[in-house]
């Protein structure tokens, strides 16, 4: 035979798929959040997307080259990922320099202490807002009013979130319902309308991103549906039990940063777990812990943290929680 | 909505070529090879020797134990000699080798085309009959047909479940043998059945064979019990388990057999070849193969006599592409490349697909980035990126707890996954290794 072939173990075909077609999948399906933050909150969105994703990009660079030595792997999507939802988790006038600051946590401490892109415990993006929340609790909770092109980037007329209005409220002894007719309707927050960081604001605009992403089969409904049903169903709960002191589902769904949690921050590959089964465990986990820490803890909102105790939970999940084995008696 | 397997699968691209071109005989080559192991099981023994006339049909290595098959001339002619070759799985091992002399057939053989429907045979006679016929499974697993149909006491068969799924992308013989030979495959159907003492067989069709699902469901209205069952298209639904699975809803225990829940499943040319035997007095001494590829001049299905070169039907159908980069023995999933076309074509060869090279280079393999796609498509239930890290640090005792002998090489997980990982590779490694130690146990 004058043409040399191959011999390789099966399978001879491969589905095509590869990390960058997911990663930049997620990218594109976060466009229409990015589009609605740029409309409601116009330069300042733009300003803090651009430096997180440089700057994720900078040090994921500069680590993979300089401390850990190896390939750089900065082609992967990754990075831009992470870039865009620490972006995403931030006020929209957040100063550059704490952006910057953010980012280096993400990337440095969030994902390459533990080896870079498979192998951390954490979401990189939260583990950096959680650190610039708890460092810089003033720039990290003031929020500009969403007014579009006209919101200034510096000394911009600021807005509290739906849920720290309810909670300062709350807290001076008020009623629900005579705090209800001050939050923004859920209407208004479908559509984005409120305060809050730079992407989680427009419900509609992160739904269309899960769908995309369901279609393209990024992800698997197995976490985000769980997440949003646990919070519909025990936030449920406790507003039948107490309306005047626990809102609604609907509220809880559309207000804060539940749904880009559920989408795009608990669904990251590499710290949910890997079954199904472990998968629902985890969505039933962060859905129950956010709605713990929204009604009874410090903070007015509570899905970052939930994530990140539930990503704790995670090699714990793997290792306990089995796909159903084929054959296996059904008990 | 279609019946299915539940757990995992997947839906490669289909690519049947050659799902259109009538089966057409391939010329007797000069010379064939044939090998003495085509089946799972021991080795047949040879009973002629160099220089001996032989006829085509002719008796000319016996089964050499229960799990094993015989073998019978394809030809004609002289022996050559009996020596060892390299064989589809890539070692040498031992085949009779003959030169053809003309076409001369045992007498006993009915070379008609009428269709014979009435079965007179007794049920002990039709088992005597295949396992003479050397009879194997024809999907590829070439297990000893007579085998299956010995139900182990203790054991009842209720059902049997014809497999004619051909969930292999490009593969195309089963099908067209459906069209064409529609009728002898259903009484094939009934002579197993008959042999099981089973009143009720199934079909197993994918829907993407439309024209097969529609004749062989107008056909079997003319046979007692046989139900033509149409499933869902998804790999790897051949797969002897998900088939079972597919169809009657039922889950064969971990290690077990089909009989274990009361299934028996053969192959969809396996039932031909029985008809064949049973009906014709004809062994196994020919099939049809499909001889695909994207870059060939001429995709199609060829009836080929045992022991004929690959060259040979991959000149029938235009000649090797230029661009060639693979040549595999099966499907794209779960065939063996060969090494070389010398190699006989033989009892299990349901098809020859030659792949371009750019499709046959695989790419580099990244960091698991834990998507769990691995997990979510395998159809046992395993963790494929759990067992190939396991096979990678050796650690069989934990492999053995995680299964590994349950998976059934399909090869969807490292089909799946993005980051190109060789997981299959690794957990045949660990397999291999585990199968020795749980046998040193015993
Ligand atoms: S090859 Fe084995 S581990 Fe991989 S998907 Fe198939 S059965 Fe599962
Ligand atoms: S599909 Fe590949 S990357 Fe994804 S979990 Fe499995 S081995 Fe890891």
């Amino acid at each position: 035979m004058n043409t040399k072939v191959l011999v390789a173990p099966s399978p001879h075909v491969h589905s095509g798929d590869t990390i960058q077609k997911n990663m930049y999948g997620v990218v594109f399906a976060m466009l229409p959040a990015l589009v609605f933050s740029f409309v409601y909150f116009g330069m300042g969105a733009i300003i803090v997307t651009l430096t997180a994703v440089a700057s994720c990009y900078l040090f994921e660079y500069t680590i993979q080259k300089y401390l850990l030595k190896g390939e750089p792997t900065i082609n992967d999507g990754s990075a831009l990922i992470t870039g865009m939802l620490l972006a995403f988790n931030v006020p929209a006038n957040l100063p550059i320099w704490i952006i910057i600051i953010g980012a280096l946590v993400a990337i440095g401490i969030g994902k390459m202490t533990f080896g870079g892109l498979g192998n951390n415990v954490f979401n990189p993006a939260l583990v950096g807002r959680v650190f610039l929340l708890i460092s810089f609790p003033v720039q990290m909770t003031s929020w500009p009013k969403p007014l579009g092109f006209s919101t200034s980037y510096f000394d911009a007329e600021t807005a509290a979130t739906p849920l720290a209005l309810i909670k300062e409220g709350l807290k001076k002894g008020e009623a629900l319902s005579s705090l209800m007719p001050h939050v923004p309707s859920n209407m208004d927050m479908f559509l984005g309308n409120m305060g809050g960081s730079m992407g989680e604001i427009a419900g509609a605009a992160l739904i269309l991103g899960l769908f995309y992403m369901l279609a393209k089969k990024i992800i698997s409904w197995h976490i985000p549906i769980t997440i949003l049903a646990t919070v519909a169903i025990f936030s449920g709960i406790l507003h039948l039990a107490n309306p005047e002191a626990y809102a609604g589902p609907m509220f809880q769904l559309l207000s804060g940063g539940l749904l880009l949690g559920a989408i795009f921050m608990a669904t990251d590959y590499v710290t949910s777990p890997m079954s199904n089964k472990g998968m629902i465990i985890y969505g039933i986990g962060i859905g129950f812990l956010t709605v713990i820490i929204r009604a009874f803890g410090a903070y007015p909102e509570g899905v970052s943290f939930a994530i990140l105790i539930m990503n704790a939970f995670v090699p714990l999940i793997n290792a306990y929680i089995k796909p159903k084995r084929f054959g296996e008696k059904r008990k | 909505m279609l019946k299915t397997f539940s757990i995992g699968g997947i839906h490669p691209a289909e690519n049947k070529l050659s799902a259109d071109s009538a089966i057409q005989v391939l010329p007797i080559p000069q010379m064939v090879s044939i090998p003495i192991a085509q089946h799972i099981g021991a080795p047949a023994t040879p009973v002629v020797k160099k220089n001996d006339q032989v006829k085509v049909g002719q008796l000319i290595a016996k089964s050499s134990g229960f799990v094993s098959a015989n073998i019978h001339s394809s030809v004609s002619g002289t022996v050559f000699k009996i020596d060892a070759i390299v064989d589809g799985t890539g070692f040498r091992r031992t085949a009779i080798i003959i030169k053809v002399d003309g076409d001369e057939w045992m007498e006993e053989i009915d070379r008609s085309e009428d269709l014979l429907k009435e079965i007179t045979a007794s049920k002990e006679e039709i088992i005597k009959k295949i396992a003479d016929a050397g009879i194997v499974g024809l999907g590829g697993a070439t297990f000893p047909a007579h085998v299956k149909l010995s139900v182990p006491p203790g054991k009842t068969a209720e059902v049997l479940i014809i497999n004619a799924v051909e969930c292999e992308p490009y593969l195309t013989s089963d099908h067209r043998v459906m069209l064409e030979k529609g009728d002898e495959v259903l009484v094939g159907t009934q002579i197993l059945m008959k042999a099981l003492d089973v009143k009720r067989a199934i079909v197993g069709i994918e829907n993407n064979k439309p024209d097969a699902i529609a004749h062989l469901t107008k056909l079997a209205a003319n046979y007692q019990g046989i139900e033509i069952c149409p499933l869902k298209t998804q790999y790897p639904q051949g797969g002897e388990k998900q088939l079972i699975a597919a169809t009657i809803k039922r889950e064969v225990p971990s290690g077990a057999l089909p009989i274990e829940v009361g299934a028996v499943v053969q192959n969809v040319g396996t039932s031909l070849a029985v008809y064949e035997a049973v009906q014709k007095n004809k062994p196994l001494i020919e099939r049809v193969a499909t001889i695909t590829g994207k870059s060939l001049q001429n995709p199609s299905n060829w009836k080929f006599r045992i022991g004929t070169p690959v060259h040979d039907l991959i000149d029938a159908a235009g000649g090797l592409p230029e661009d060639t980069g693979k040549v595999i023995g099966g499907g794209p999933m779960m065939g063996k490349a060969l090494s070389n076309l010398e190699v006989p074509l033989t009892k299990g060869s349901s098809g020859l697909l030659l792949l371009p090279r750019e499709e046959a280079i695989r790419k580099d393999s990244k960091n698991c980035i834990r998507c769990g796609k691995c997990v979510s498509v395998c159809p046992m239930g395993l963790e494929p990126f759990l067992l190939m890290v396991l096979a990678e640090k050796k650690n069989y005792e934990r492999l053995e707890k995680d299964a590994v002998m349950d998976c059934i090489e399909c090869g969807s997980c490292s089909f799946t996954c993005p980051a190109n990982r060789p997981l299959l590779d690794y957990i045949r490694l660990g397999k291999g290794r585990v199968g020795q130690i749980m046998r040193s146990r015993k």
